[in-house]
């Protein structure tokens, strides 16, 4: 092969990479967690502060844990989607209530329905941490050994949930 | 005499009262030695919400946090790599701005300099062709003065 | 009415760039002389055109008119007329018609200053360029309209980012544009060359003043930025290697290697394959640019906001010219033809080393750059690759370039012999060595990076001030006189080189020896940093034409004696309600002093960041220097002795046009 054609094939090469690009997003973040245990917490509850909640209690059942804020205008656009599923009875959500006031919450969850089976409170966002939780909504599938199975970053869309959640939940809970 | 020294006296202690010996101002975190370690760290992570700035320089609210998450780790004696392994942990390589040596980071890492050897060896080799070749100065010589009659009629 | 004017303009604009892009290389190919013709009489009205449809986009920021729908994204009521004017480039469709506008300027002067030329290279290097031109103009008039109107027209504006309402914002954008731009001629006279089979050293002696004039308004660009980074930004950085940095660092390290690959092909008739790829690659990686920042494919905080159908848009263009011309360049390279004979060791041997090792720079810059993008397309993750990875990269793969620099110029051409090389930089060598250990353990620090760098840089100043020497050696006249004797494009290669060294001085120093300080402050409080006393005096509340702000004033004494006072300002621009931090700076020779306000903290005491940036100016300086130089360069005597033959040839062809 001419040397001289090196130049056009690194370039074409690359362009190739570049339209692949055009479709990516960079600025997502995919989490390693996935495939590793959830990490532990004992944080109180938000419909009783007295009583704590922790993963543990949900061991030997297929769940999914969704960090949200009534702060966040993004949680609100999927928690109609939320509430539809949690009267299903399909499979239980834990909230992780992140960076809010009990006050604030409670108000919201009054207001627009409760998809939860209980509500973590993370007030400092270190929980938050833990499961690497950069932005909210995000939420994970979490299985019956408590590993996490896989993660949505952003609201969960009707797509996600078709296409991707609920086949895996079932998959999950039919292990 | 007495009077020389009551005069002193109430001199020194007028001169007291208004004390306006400047204060010291306090650093922003207590603890120096930590703090050096913190903004090492800070300058070398990446916010994850924002467009490509490092924690140090974010005024995001989850950068702030994971700066102060890191502060107590320092603070509790973990060392750089303990710090960063548990950032990488929870969010991956991308909190890094100094990529880790992988199999899939080695060309990135190695790359420039294989290609500098492979230009410098390629060079050597061209040059070494070039002092064989048989094409005679004097002909580009003519060439060149035929060039600058063109270029100065 | 007047935007709809504009667009109207742009559209006929294309329509003449078309007729550019095609008739002048068919004219050129069948040897027709009208269709040749035509080229210079289109490139002057595409440039009215542009222009005109410019002019519209700034009246309508002039005018406030927030019906279209740019003019409302960009501006606002209270936004000073200078910034909304300058905000005519802030955003993505606006910018894009600078860049048309800075081509189609170029397009124009290259048409007026080459009746030297063939005619059939000319008509070809104008047809490239309208090509070009055909792509921008395509682009905006399909997906990214200046014009395009919001209807109900909007009350008032969402504001210019406030980070963009800077004196920088006049300055860097459009320097960078006539850089980026500026290398298509380069890339023209490449592609004309190929075409034609033209490619000697009549055709370098041409393309030389065009592409350092591009490269002295990238240089500038680049100097700007950087500058303006350091003071806006609030923490002193002067650069991040972000990816939109990058982009303009890519083509400026190309350019440098075209502009010295071009000498060699001027005067020895070598590198002719070299140069034509570099002058491809210069501008290819100018176009990279483009695509970088608009197609949302890296995150960056210069990225304009994104939509994959430009993306894919740029991207088809980039395959057409970038691909066409590589393409063009395989097919053509066997005949390119090898220049003259020279030695292992010769001054083209040198030259050719600085070549390849700012072609490694400038390929190591892109591999940091897109390997993201590399390993996510992949499938291996998402990984960031940031500063650390390219200091630690960059610095090594500069140093030989560097040490390079000392011994280039000096060596024959031909053939030179190493140990005279020796003989003659022996005292220079010297010199750099200690003075690259003596000074920082002077300074308090010496580290190898410290060392490496204050080696390199005193290293191409003895060299040079040694070359100098040398060659003003008198025979009896006056210094001035010699001075004057010896040609300015020498002068300019001296003083971008010691521009160079006046950087790397800069770049080691504050990387050196800088220091921080992060403080709460009451009023009368003290803080100290690198033997400097600064007082804080108090804050007030101050408003501005678009923001209110928290000023701080903070007084600087050093040993009881009062230096300066540095003023930061905490500001909220009221519309966008984006807080934003003017730094405090007193910039000197030695150093620089820089204070940024913070928060309000609960006590009633301010935090504030205070900085130490010793010779941090030098960095802007040299760069400054390397400019500098390349306009003397190319004020250079053969290029207006060209002139004064182009004046007695202008009045013959005026003699025969009036008869005509």
């Amino acid at each position: 092969m001419k040397r001289a054609l090196l130049p056009l094939v690194i370039f074409l090469v690359v362009a190739g990479f570049l339209f692949k690009g055009l479709y990516l997003d960079p600025r997502e973040v995919p989490s390693p967690l996935v495939g590793k245990p959830a990490p532990q917490f004992n944080l109180s509850r938000l419909d009783n502060p007295e009583k704590k909640i922790s993963p543990k209690e949900m061991l030997g059942k297929v769940w999914l844990f969704n960090a949200w804020a009534s702060w966040c205008p993004a949680c609100k656009d999927e928690h109609p989607l939320l509430v539809e599923l949690s009267k299903t009875g399909f499979v239980p959500i834990i909230g992780l209530d992140y960076k809010d006031t009990n006050q604030d919450a409670q108000q919201w969850l009054d207001q627009a329905g409760n998809p939860y089976v209980a509500n973590a409170v993370d007030a400092d966002g270190r929980v938050g941490i833990d499961y690497g939780v950069y932005g909210v909504p995000e939420t994970y599938v979490i299985d019956k050994n408590g590993m996490i199975a896989y993660k949505q970053i952003g609201p969960i869309t009707m797509e996600a949930l078709r296409d991707t959640i609920i086949p895996l939940v079932k998959k999950l809970q039919a292990q | 005499m007495l009077k020389k020294i009551t005069h002193l006296l109430a001199v020194c202690l007028l001169i007291c009262s208004f004390n306006i010996v400047a204060q010291e101002a306090r650093p922003m975190q207590d603890n120096a030695a930590v703090e050096v370690q913190v903004q090492r760290l800070a300058s070398q992570l990446r916010c994850l919400v924002c467009q490509n700035q490092t924690l140090a320089d974010s005024h995001a609210e989850l950068a702030q946090d994971l700066v102060q998450e890191i502060r107590e780790m320092a603070a509790k004696g973990m060392t750089d790599k303990e710090i960063t392994d548990y950032l990488v942990a929870r969010y991956g390589d991308f909190v890094r701005y100094s990529p880790p040596l992988k199999a899939s980071t080695v060309l990135l890492w190695l790359g420039p300099f294989a290609l500098l050897l492979a230009g410098g060896f390629g060079l050597f080799i061209q040059l070494r062709r070039r002092q064989r070749m048989a094409v005679d100065a004097p002909l580009t010589e003519e060439e060149a003065r035929k060039v600058s009659e063109l270029l100065n009629k | 009415m007047i935007p709809e004017i504009g667009h109207f303009s742009l559209i006929l604009a294309l329509l003449v760039a078309l007729t550019l892009g095609t008739l002048p290389i068919i004219g050129a190919a069948r040897g027709n002389a009208v269709w040749m013709g035509l080229a210079r009489p289109l490139a002057r009205t595409q440039f009215l055109l542009i222009g005109f449809a410019f002019l519209c986009l700034a009246y309508a920021f002039a005018s406030m008119d927030y019906s279209v729908l740019y003019v409302a994204s960009n501006s606002n009521s209270k936004l000073p007329i200078h910034f909304r004017i300058a905000a005519v480039w802030g955003g993505h469709e606006g910018s894009l018609l600078l860049w048309a506008l800075i081509l189609s300027v170029w397009t124009v002067a290259v048409s007026l200053f080459s009746k030297h030329l063939p005619d059939d290279m000319r008509a070809r290097i104008l047809g490239v360029m309208g090509l070009i031109s055909v792509g921008f103009l395509l682009f905006m008039l399909m997906v990214s309209n200046p014009f395009e109107r919001l209807i109900p027209a909007a009350l008032d504006g969402r504001d210019l980012n406030p980070l963009l309402q800077d004196p920088g914002m006049i300055f860097h954008p459009p320097m960078l544009y006539m850089g980026y731009v500026g290398f298509s001629v380069a890339f023209a006279f490449a592609i004309a060359a190929l075409i034609g089979g033209q490619l000697d050293a009549a055709w370098a002696r041409w393309s030389r003043p065009w592409t350092t004039m591009a490269w002295v308004f990238l240089t500038l660009g680049i100097l700007g930025g950087s500058n303006w980074a350091y003071y806006e930004l609030g923490w002193g950085g002067w650069w991040f290697w972000d990816a939109v940095e990058n982009a303009s660092f890519m083509p400026w390290l190309v350019g440098t290697a075209l502009i010295h690959s071009l000498a060699v092909t001027e005067k020895r008739g070598s590198f002719k394959a070299w140069t034509v790829l570099l002058a491809i690659c210069a501008f290819s990686l100018s176009l990279l640019g483009t695509f970088l920042v608009r197609s949302g494919v890296l995150t960056s905080v210069h990225a304009f906001a994104t939509d994959p159908r430009r993306g894919v848009f740029i991207l088809a263009f980039l395959v057409v010219v970038i691909g066409g011309s590589l393409a063009l360049f395989a097919w053509r390279a066997p005949t390119v033809g090898r220049g003259g004979k020279f030695s292992v060791v010769s001054r083209e041997s040198f030259l050719l080393a600085n070549n390849v090792l700012l072609a490694v720079a400038a390929i190591s810059v892109m591999l940091g750059t897109l390997y993201p993008l590399f390993l996510d397309a992949l499938n291996y993750g998402k990984i960031s690759v940031g500063p650390p990875y390219f200091d630690s990269v960059f610095a090594p793969l500069m140093t030989p370039a560097l040490f390079l620099m000392g011994i280039g110029p000096i060596a024959s051409w031909k053939k030179a012999t190493l140990p005279e090389l020796a003989m003659r930089l022996r005292w220079a060598f010297g010199v750099s060595i200690a003075t690259a250990i003596i000074l920082p353990l002077l300074l308090g620090n010496l580290t190898p990076m410290i060392g490496l760098g204050l080696f390199l840089a005193f290293w191409i100043i003895t060299t040079t001030v040694n070359m100098v020497h040398q060659r003003l050696r008198g025979h009896g006249q006056s210094l001035l006189v010699r001075i004057k004797a010896i040609p300015r494009a020498w002068w300019g290669m001296v003083i971008a080189h010691l521009g160079i060294a006046v950087f790397t001085i800069g770049v080691t120093v504050v990387k050196g020896f800088e220091s921080e300080t992060a403080v709460r402050m009451l009023p009368g409080d003290v803080a100290h940093l690198a033997g400097f006393d600064f007082t804080f005096v108090g804050v007030d509340e101050i408003q501005g034409p678009n923001y209110t702000a928290n000023r701080g004033q903070i007084r600087v004494s050093k040993n009881g004696v009062e230096r300066t006072v540095l003023e930061t300002q905490k500001r909220l621009y009221t519309v966008t309600n984006m807080p934003m931090t003017e730094a405090g700076i007193s910039p000197a020779i030695i150093h620089d002093l820089y204070a940024s306000l913070g928060e309000p903290l609960s006590d009633g005491a301010w935090s504030v960041r205070l900085y130490h940036k010793p010779m941090v100016e030098w960095i802007w300086v040299g760069c400054a220097l390397m400019a500098f130089g390349g306009l003397l360069a190319l004020s250079d005597r053969r290029y207006r002795m060209k002139k004064r033959n182009k004046n007695s040839n202008d009045d013959e062809l005026s003699e025969q046009e009036v008869v005509a």
